[in-house]
Formats: C-alpha cells, sequence, structure tokens
C-alpha cells in the first residue's frame, strides 16, 4: 500500500473516535446532579439542559423575549438530548461552522481558533527544544554509561518527572518578576503592530520562554531516558557487533546504525508526549497567564460556559489525534521497515 | 516490559521483593521517606499544634515565627517564641507584624490543645508541641511556616492536606483498577469483535487530554457538595480516567494467558468465562499490576493537586497540598511570603519517593533493566 493510501485510511481510522468524543462531552454537559438532602447524590442525565446555555442572554433586558425564543428554537432547547445532538452536531460540521456563543456573547469559533493557534506554536516549540536537547544527551548518557555525568543526569531526570509543573511555573514566575529579565503572562506585547518582521518573531519568542521552560523539563527527562535505554538496548544487538567487527569506524556503526533504530520507538512516544504536553498545558497556562486553549478551557470550565467547554475539549482531542496520527506518518518515513497495512 | 515482568512473577515473592528494596540504598531511603510522610499525616492530630480549621483573623499572613535560645544578654534562655503586634509601616502603608520583646512564651512539649479524635476514634487533647505563656499558663501562638490569609496556620494545615493528598491517590487506584482489570480481562479473553470493540473505546478515551477531560467532569460537579462527597466525587472523577491504559496493557497479558493449558482445561471443565477471568486468569497478572500501581500513584497525586490548585478539587476550608498553593497563583503573594510554597516541596518529595520506588520495584521484577541502570 502506498503512502497516500496509509494516510488516508489512518484518517478514516480517526473520524470515528472524534465523533464518539463529541457524543461524550456532549452527554457530559447535560449530566445534572441534584441534591435532595446533602451528601446524597443521584446523578441522572437530563433530556434537557440543566445549565441553561442562554442564561446570559435572558439575563440581558436589551434583548427581545421573541429573539431569545427564537435562539431556542434554533438550538432545539426544547426538544430530547439526541435531537439536540442532531442539531449541534449540523451546526458544527458545514461549510461555515457554528459553534455558538459563549456566556458573555463572543463568537466561541472565533476565540478557540485564536487560542488553538498559541497552544499550536507553544506545542511545536517544546517539542522542538524537548528533541534537540534531549536526544543528544540521551546518545551521550548511553555512550558514556555509567560515567559520572550519565549518573547525574539519571538523578536529575527523576527529579524533572517528579517536579509538578504548576510549582516550577510558579517558581519562574517569582524569577520572572524579580528579575524582570522575561515578560509575564500574554503572547505580544503592547507594541506589536509597530515591530519588524524579526522583532515580531523574537517578541513572540519571549514570551513563549517561560511557559516553554517550563513544559519542557518533564518531557526533556523522560526522552533523555528513553533515548539512553533505547541506544543501551541497540549498542548490545548482534548486528552493532557485525558492524564493529567488519571495521566500520565507531561513529558509522553508533550514529548511522545504532542511534538511527534507537529513534524509531521514540517517534512512536511523540503521540504520547503530545498528550502529557497538552494536558499540562492547562495548569501550566493559567499560572503563567498564556492565553492558550488551557486557559480558555478552565475559565470556560469555571464559569460553566457549556458551549466554550465542549468546543475546547472537542479541539483538544482533535490536536491529540492529530498528533498521534503525524506520529505514526511520521514513523512510515523514519522507519522503512514498519508494514502499511 | 509486561511479559518480562509475568515471567518473573512466579520467581519474585513479596517477601523478596522487600528484600531486594533494603539491599537498595537510594529505594530503601525513599521507603523510609513515604513512610515518614505517611506516619506524620497520619498522626496530624497529635503533631500539628493546630486543628485544621482553627483561624486566628489577627494574624492573617503573619511571618513564621522564630523560634529563639538566647535571652538579650546573650545568655541561654529556655526556647521561647515572642509575641507580634500588628502595625501599619507609616512609609509603606503596609501591615506589618512587630516582634514585642516584653511577651515572651516558653516553647513546650506535650502541650494541652484542642481537643480531638486520633484516627476518627481516640479522643485526645495533647499536641507535641505548643507555646505557653509562663506567667498565666494560656497558650499563645506560634506558627513554624507562618499563616495565611485567613490566619490558620500553615503547618497544620500541612499535615491536615497530607491526610487527603497522599490517600486520594489510593483510593482512586482502588478503584481504577479492578474495573481497568475487569475490562481488559473481558475483552482479552473474549477476542474478536467484542476485543476490537471495547479497545477502540478505550482508546477514545484515552485520546481526550487527560487534564481537559479532568476539567470538564470537575465542572458539571455542583457547587454545594459536602465535603465528603466532593471527595468521593474528586476519587471517582480521578479513577474515570485511569482505567484505560490499564486495560490496554491487561488485555495483551490475559491474550496470551488465555492459550494457557491450564485456561483450556477449565473451558472443557465448564466453568463460566467470567469465574475463569477473574478468579485464573487475572491474578497471573498480580506482578504486573503491583508495578503498574506504584508507578500510577504520584500521577494520581499530581492530578489531584492540579486541580484542587485550579479550585476544582478539594475544596476550602478542607485543606489539601494542592489547594493550599492556590493563594500562590497570585505571584506578588508568594514573593513576600515563599513559606507558603512548603506543600509543593512536599508534593515533590512523594511523588520523587514514588517514582524511585516504583523504579526499583520494576528493576527487581524485570532484572534486564536492572542491567542498563
Amino acid at each position: 500500500m502506498s503512502i497516500p493510501v496509509y494516510i488516508l485510511k489512518r484518517i478514516l481510522i480517526s473520524i470515528p473516535t472524534i465523533l464518539v468524543i463529541s457524543v461524550i462531552g456532549f452527554t457530559l454537559m447535560r449530566f445534572d446532579f441534584t441534591i435532595p438532602a446533602i451528601g446524597q447524590l443521584t446523578p441522572e442525565i437530563h433530556m434537557k439542559n440543566p445549565i441553561d446555555p442562554l442564561a446570559s442572554i435572558r439575563n440581558n433586558p436589551s434583548i427581545s423575549k421573541a429573539a431569545i425564543e427564537r435562539e431556542e428554537q434554533r438550538l432545539g432547547l426544547d426538544k430530547p438530548m439526541h435531537v439536540q445532538y442532531g442539531i449541534w452536531f449540523s451546526h458544527v460540521f458545514q461549510a461555515q461552522p457554528d459553534l455558538g456563543k459563549t456566556n458573555t456573547g463572543d463568537d466561541v469559533l472565533w476565540l478557540i481558533k485564536d487560542r488553538a493557534k498559541n497552544t499550536i506554536v507553544l506545542n511545536l516549540f517544546v517539542v522542538t527544544i524537548t528533541w534537540l536537547i534531549a536526544l543528544p544527551l540521551g546518545v551521550y548518557a548511553a555512550l558514556h554509561w555509567r560515567s559520572n555525568l550519565d549518573r547525574a543526569m539519571t538523578a536529575l531526570a527523576s527529579i524533572g518527572m517528579s517536579f509538578p509543573s504548576f510549582v516550577l511555573a510558579i517558581l519562574l514566575a517569582m524569577l520572572a518578576v524579580k528579575t524582570g529579565l522575561l515578560p509575564l503572562g500574554g503572547i505580544k506585547s503592547v507594541g506589536y503592530a509597530s515591530m519588524n518582521a524579526l522583532e515580531k518573531v523574537l517578541d513572540i519568542g519571549k514570551h513563549l520562554l517561560l511557559p516553554g521552560l517550563v513544559m519542557t523539563v518533564g518531557g526533556l527527562a523522560s526522552i533523555q531516558r528513553q533515548m539512553r535505554g533505547n541506544l543501551l538496548d541497540v549498542l548490545e544487538s548482534e548486528y552493532v557487533r557485525v558492524a564493529r567487527a567488519k571495521g566500520l569506524p565507531e561513529n558509522v556503526v553508533i550514529y548511522k546504525h545504532a542511534v538511527r533504530t534507537a529513534i524509531n520507538p521514540l517517534v512512536t512516544l511523540m503521540g504520547y508526549e503530545l498528550a502529557a504536553l497538552l494536558s499540562g498545558s492547562v495548569l501550566v497556562e493559567t499560572v503563567l497567564g498564556f492565553p492558550g486553549l488551557g486557559q480558555l478551557m478552565y475559565k470556560a470550565a469555571i464559569e460553566t460556559d457549556v458551549n466554550l467547554v465542549m468546543a475546547s475539549l472537542m479541539m483538544s482531542s482533535i490536536l491529540l489525534v492529530a498528533g498521534n496520527l503525524m506520529s505514526d506518518i511520521l514513523l512510515k518515513f523514519v522507519d522503512p521497515r514498519i508494514e502499511v497495512a | 516490559m509486561a511479559e518480562a515482568l509475568q515471567k518473573s512473577a512466579q520467581a519474585g515473592s513479596l517477601k523478596q521483593i522487600g528484600k531486594k528494596i533494603k539491599q537498595d540504598q537510594i529505594a530503601f531511603a525513599s521507603l523510609l521517606v513515604l513512610v515518614v510522610l505517611y506516619l506524620g499525616v497520619a498522626f496530624a492530630d497529635f503533631l500539628s499544634p493546630y486543628s485544621e480549621t482553627w483561624s486566628d483573623r489577627t494574624l492573617a499572613h503573619a511571618p513564621a515565627t522564630p523560634v529563639y535560645m538566647q535571652d538579650e544578654n546573650g545568655g541561654f534562655r529556655a526556647p521561647y517564641v515572642l509575641g507580634y503586634t500588628r502595625a501599619i509601616d507609616p512609609v509603606t502603608y503596609q501591615w506589618d507584624f512587630v516582634p514585642d520583646y516584653t511577651q515572651k512564651y516558653d516553647l513546650k512539649f506535650f502541650v494541652k490543645g484542642e481537643p480531638y479524635q486520633l484516627f476518627g476514634v481516640i479522643p485526645g487533647n495533647l499536641k507535641l508541641f505548643g507555646a505557653v505563656d509562663p506567667a498565666t499558663g494560656k497558650p499563645a501562638r506560634i506558627a513554624l511556616l507562618g499563616n495565611d490569609i485567613n490566619g490558620r496556620d500553615i503547618f497544620s494545615r500541612m499535615l491536615y492536606g497530607g491526610q487527603i493528598s497522599m490517600t486520594i491517590g489510593f483510593l482512586a487506584l482502588f478503584v481504577a483498577f479492578p474495573i481497568g482489570l475487569i475490562y481488559g480481562g473481558i475483552s482479552g479473553y473474549f477476542g474478536g469483535v467484542v476485543d476490537n470493540l471495547m479497545m477502540r473505546f478505550a482508546e477514545i478515551i484515552m485520546s481526550i487530554p487527560t487534564f481537559f477531560l479532568l476539567i470538564s467532569l470537575a465542572a458539571i460537579l455542583p457547587p454545594k457538595l459536602s465535603s465528603t462527597t466532593r471527595f468521593g466525587m474528586v476519587v471517582v472523577i480521578l479513577a474515570f480516567i485511569g482505567w484505560a491504559g490499564l486495560s490496554r496493557v491487561i488485555r495483551g497479558m490475559v491474550l496470551s494467558i488465555k492459550e494457557k493449558e491450564f485456561v483450556e482445561a477449565e473451558r472443557a471443565v465448564g466453568l463460566h468465562p467470567m469465574g475463569i477471568i477473574i478468579k485464573h486468569i487475572l491474578p497471573q497478572t498480580a506482578s504486573y499490576v503491583l508495578v503498574a500501581m506504584t508507578m500510577s500513584v504520584p500521577g494520581y497525586i499530581l492530578a489531584e493537586s492540579g486541580l484542587s490548585f485550579l479550585g476544582l478539587g478539594i475544596q476550602q476550608p478542607d485543606a489539601s497540598w494542592g489547594n493550599m498553593l492556590k493563594e500562590a497563583q497570585d505571584v506578588y503573594n508568594i514573593l513576600n511570603r515563599p513559606l507558603m510554597l512548603m506543600p509543593g516541596f512536599l508534593i515533590f518529595i512523594a511523588v520523587l519517593s514514588f517514582n524511585v520506588l516504583g523504579d526499583a520495584v520494576r528493576d527487581i521484577l524485570d532484572p534486564k533493566s536492572k542491567a542498563r541502570r
């Protein structure tokens, strides 16, 4: 099977995933806990919305009753849940998707697009930095197995993997405020519009540095460990011994034969890493005030903004599924042994 | 890894694991740290000078109380603390706590404090330490780590908060693991379409970013829950995200176990499939489950503290390490009172110890990975 067909097939497989997630999310938003007496919970799924998505519009005196009724009709709020889901579905999956409005009346689609862009930039930044640092460190540690530096890195890696991201974020935020070296919060400076192209890139980079650094730490440690372990395994294998026996220079043996094989399992791991990054970004973005998807989701959840929670849940899942898809495809290019079946 | 572990399962009994951990210095040290932490939170009633909800509003944001051993002339005096008076700084217009050298309170061990019930049953009112006014014998204020915004003792709340933070992970484990085991067991045993559908569903749950799912689950909880119910719901929410990953591994192990002869024999005898899965197949995965459990506790601790930190998990006035850090969300607040970060440090210590211990147990059960260390 050729690569385009493989890619197409993988995309087709991920469609039901997205659909089921949307059903789960939609049901969750209509999950109501009624409390007859404190301490007793009787969860039940309401056929109608327990959380009124139109609450804020209803409270606005300048909006006429007729307009509210029209909106109710449009969303089918008086109809059973599966009909509502159908309406939601047809609104979302059309040429001009309509994800509804937030509690404050902003367009959800516009907000999600804006925030997702920031989160994607941040995550790409983190993944690039992590891999650029972690892979060489892992290779070095494996080649200098049990040296002092290797032991030091092992210790540092366990510390890095155990440090709660939000505590690290708080510590770095303290540092940033105290020294004034790095900006805290936001993604652009005030004078962004009047900058030239280079200054713009530098400005965004400066804002990415703080959240990026926090998010890099955990991933850096785990990928360095993985790379080290994989390479140690590969170095023990027969074909490396053969390559050495036939007199290949050590550099060629390591970098052309061993390292290339050792990287393959890491490419699969990239999908998992992306999952960890995305979910970790909620805390980091909230503490450091980075305008990403995680921060948006958190605020929406606090304010029980149904449309926004639903949309962020969907968007983050789509990002994750897309990330996994890309790592699968990448693996196909990196490792020619993979059967595209 | 799973298969290698399963093979060594028969070889390594719990006793041997314990013996080998004793030989590994770092693993043994982290085990000790965990024992100390658990003892500390278990005896929180005795160790903490104040109860979880005790507060003195006049002490809001009071700094840590220093303990002195010298009097004004430099001579030795039994340990004592000073009283504080609250005054406005005439230059900065900020409330300040000024030590009052006329009020000296002795630091005493085994003093009488608020009555409590240790482990919920043993009544008592003895506290490990406390400050006492030598003239009147009345208790005075001592806060080793200072007070929070409500004038509550951070040190005491840290001990009580640990009770929640250190146990919630285990409770979530005991909810998530049976589900994951049985789900994976059924999926692997029956195979075919059942297996396909069940695993697809588990994968779908796994493709929702964990924290986004956690937040949307926590957000639908009504705000007016009693604290016990809230605690229970947080446990369920944590478990909801944990079972899927486990079920996938268990399913893989069951796939290979079910080919064995004893399973075939049981099937021939006519045992009920569920009986075979629960009584005969799943016990074979025990050693993997043990490792997976120790390795997943830190994840639950981090998830709970993250949720509570955001204000979606354990709620005030109950303490947890996560929600104690909530005040630290304001950077300017924490810059002036860095001791407030102590719960975060404890989270780090607990998670690190669990990670190190989990690594050690895995190495013992899978000697091949030990060679690489």
